[in-house]
């Protein structure tokens, strides 16, 4: 895509710069002169909204680290004392808290427009796959990111991740102990995780300039996923036209960002963690952040053992491999048709995919044996070891008649008087939704490319953009379902 | 080398330099990622628990101050430990469990260790306070719950232990561990990670 160079330096200045360190016309090309197609909508909006995230998060957090202390005697304190005692240091710790959602929810938008919209396709695998890495790097990042409060969901979430890392056979425990540094979570863990937490971003940042790389090699995808032809016809230059479209799009993120730092800083975090870390009592529900809830979902949804393999291992790697199955997600869907625009069944089937994994979302924050719906009233049943040995159960209406079959039993029965519930699980929409999750990857997506018929697309860009604006256009021949052409 | 070609014993070839030059390349290779290794392991090793952190693995615990149907939890290494004082009932609750249909089967008495006279304190138990399913704590008779078996309930995703500190009921894969521990005298006991 980037063409020759454009870029004529000006001043004398400039022009002894470029044939030494020619990084003015890298900029140039790359933010001034960049063709891009010219149909972009605002789902392509956030590559500037993330850099803004980052450049916050590291900011705030350089400034957060000269005030805190990686010391479990004194990491919740320290907190406090950012709130309290420091000179907007309540405001820096909002930003960088909320930040980190913010990062998530402006990260997962543009994840699930490459997958509408098939961006991942050939030839920007590299790019959908460095993308994927960045995203991996962010969840380390916050996830030792939130121990460092040391909060009680802090200290018993990275239990319950630690824990899940020792769970992998052969090599699990010894990982744990290397991560923890210790028996348990404690002063050398906290230590580490400071130290990794203050480093990844900047990995982040390289691997951002990688991905950044990678996508001027072929160029900006686009809503229809045809590829550039003309790129006089179907690109406009980066700057103006995507500069201003980007710089709106920031404003209106910020607007919401800045709604949640001064009006709803705690919304987005647990209170529990307003609770200073206490390795001998557990927290009722331990749940991780909100951006983290969809994979503790699939985590929680296996209950059960399949054949020698325990539920939990199983659960353990169905958790790791709904986010790794992202990585060779290019070679899973076998649609030569890039844009889900034109397949019209695929589109019904993405749309599941995002119920889905929102919906796991919410199973992720619910207790998995809680009901959704009830099937019945709440009853009574009465549990007790019959003559024969054998456990039995019976379920009554009313209170009165339980009592009289309780009294009639002989002692040794030990019979005893509970709530019976019947309903609809948590735990069974999980179960449900996380085969969704894997069925659209391995089954879905690979099956459809083969038997879809897609619509017909546009014959180019331009083409589809003056359809689009009522203006009369050649559209694409009739034939055009047959599968597009690699550029 | 030889396989490379066979002017390479003569070493005066046109291609002698080459195969010379593989050699070269790989031996200088290999070196490097030697050294690599070298100093590799001890970045590595560095992340593994320090040696005051491995010298507090042990500890000693007075057992006469746990009041009877009652428990103390004790932090070793930073890892809980439940040391429960079981009242006559629990006890026989504990033994009627040998013969229940159990996940992780194991007798009552198997989960006690001897005393310095060989006889077992069947009042006493004690157990690791780490759920071995995600490793929540589970919650006890200090708590004011017990779950379904008299033993300890954890709140995580509901596994219920019996008053022998069995699983019963719930995700959890196993019982509580039984640490490492032994009777220094009939009061004292001496836990070790
Ligand atoms: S950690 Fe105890 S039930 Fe999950």
């Amino acid at each position: 895509m980037s063409g020759p160079s454009t870029y004529e330096p000006k001043t004398g200045f400039t022009k002894w710069l470029d044939t030494r360190l020619p990084i003015v016309r890298l900029a140039y090309d790359s933010f001034i002169d960049f063709p891009t197609p010219k149909n972009l909508n605002y789902w392509w909006t956030f590559g500037g909204i993330l850099a803004v995230c980052l450049v916050i998060q590291i900011v705030t957090g350089i400034v957060l680290a000269m005030h805190y202390i990686a010391s479990t005697k004194d990491a919740f304190a320290s907190v406090e004392r950012i709130m309290r005692d420091i000179d907007y240091g309540w405001l820096i710790r909002n930003i960088h808290a909320t930040g980190a959602s913010m990062f998530f929810l402006a990260v997962y938008i543009p994840m699930f427009r490459g997958m509408y919209y098939g961006s991942y396709k050939q030839p920007r695998e590299m790019l959908w796959i460095l993308g994927v890495v960045i995203y991996g790097l962010m969840m380390a990042t916050a996830f030792m990111g939130y121990v460092l409060p040391w909060g009680q969901m802090s200290f018993h979430g990275s239990a319950v991740i630690t824990n899940l890392i020792g769970a992998i056979p052969l090599v699990g425990p010894t990982i744990k102990t290397y991560l923890m540094g210790g028996p348990a979570i404690g002063d050398a863990t906290l230590n580490r995780f400071f130290s990794l937490h203050y480093l990844l971003p900047f990995v982040i940042a390289g691997v951002v300039i990688l991905h950044i790389w990678a996508l001027h090699v072929p160029g900006n995808g686009n809503p229809t996923g045809v590829s550039v032809k003309d790129a006089k016809k179907d690109t406009v230059p980066f700057h103006p036209y995507y500069t201003v479209k980007d710089g709106f799009a920031i404003v209106v993120f910020l607007i919401v960002f800045a709604a949640f730092v001064f009006y709803f800083p705690n919304a987005l975090g647990h209170a529990d963690n307003s609770i200073e870390a206490n390795p001998l009592q557990t927290p009722a529900h331990i749940v991780p952040e909100w951006y983290l809830l969809p994979f503790y979902a699939i985590l929680r949804a296996i209950t059960f053992d399949i054949g020698p393999i325990p539920a939990k291992l199983i659960g353990v790697a169905l958790m790791f491999g709904s986010i790794l199955i992202l990585f060779v997600l290019p070679w899973l869907d076998t649609s030569k048709v890039r844009s889900m625009r034109y397949r019209p069944f695929a589109r019904q089937m993405f749309l599941g995919f995002v119920i889905a994994s929102i919906g796991l979302g919410f199973c992720g924050a619910n207790d998995p044996d809680t009901l959704i719906f009830k099937f019945r009233e709440d009853k009574l049943s009465l549990n007790y070891t019959a003559t024969t040995g054998a456990t039995t159960s019976e379920i009554f209406d009313d209170f009165a008649a339980a009592q009289a079959k309780l009294q009639s039993l002989p002692p040794t029965a030990g019979g005893a008087i509970e709530i019976s519930k019947s309903g609809f699980k948590w735990l069974w929409l999980s179960q449900i939704l996380s085969a969704y999750y894997f069925l659209y990857f391995l089954v879905i997506l690979p099956v459809l490319g083969v038997i879809e018929k897609p619509k017909p697309r546009p014959a180019s860009i331009a083409d589809s953009v003056r359809k689009k604006h009522g203006s009369k256009a050649k559209t694409a021949p009739a034939g055009a379902a047959a599968p597009q052409a690699a550029e | 080398m030889s396989e490379h070609g066979s002017n390479a014993t003569t070493a005066n070839g046109a291609h002698a330099g080459e195969t010379r030059r593989d050699f070269i390349h790989i031996a200088a290779a290999t070196v490097a990622a030697g050294g690599v290794a070298a100093v590799a392991w001890p970045f590595i090793q560095q992340l593994a628990p320090a040696a005051d952190t491995r010298a507090l693995s042990s500890s000693e615990v007075d057992i006469s101050k746990v009041p009877e149907g009652g428990e103390i939890r004790v932090l070793i290494g930073g890892m809980p430990f439940f040391i429960r004082h079981r009242t006559a009932a629990e006890i026989a609750s504990a033994k009627a469990g040998d013969t229940a249909q159990l996940r992780d089967p194991a007798t009552d008495a198997s989960r006690l260790r001897p005393k310095k006279d060989g006889t077992l304190n069947p009042p006493i138990l004690i157990t690791s306070g780490t759920c071995t399913h995600l490793g929540c704590v589970p919650v006890g008779p200090s708590q004011g719950t017990v779950g379904e078996f008299g033993g300890w309930y954890c709140p995580c995703h509901g596994s219920h232990y019996d008053t022998s500190g069995r699983i019963r009921k719930g995700p959890a894969p196993s019982n509580l561990p039984i640490p490492t521990y032994e009777y220094v005298s009939d009061t004292l006991v001496k836990i070790s990670l």
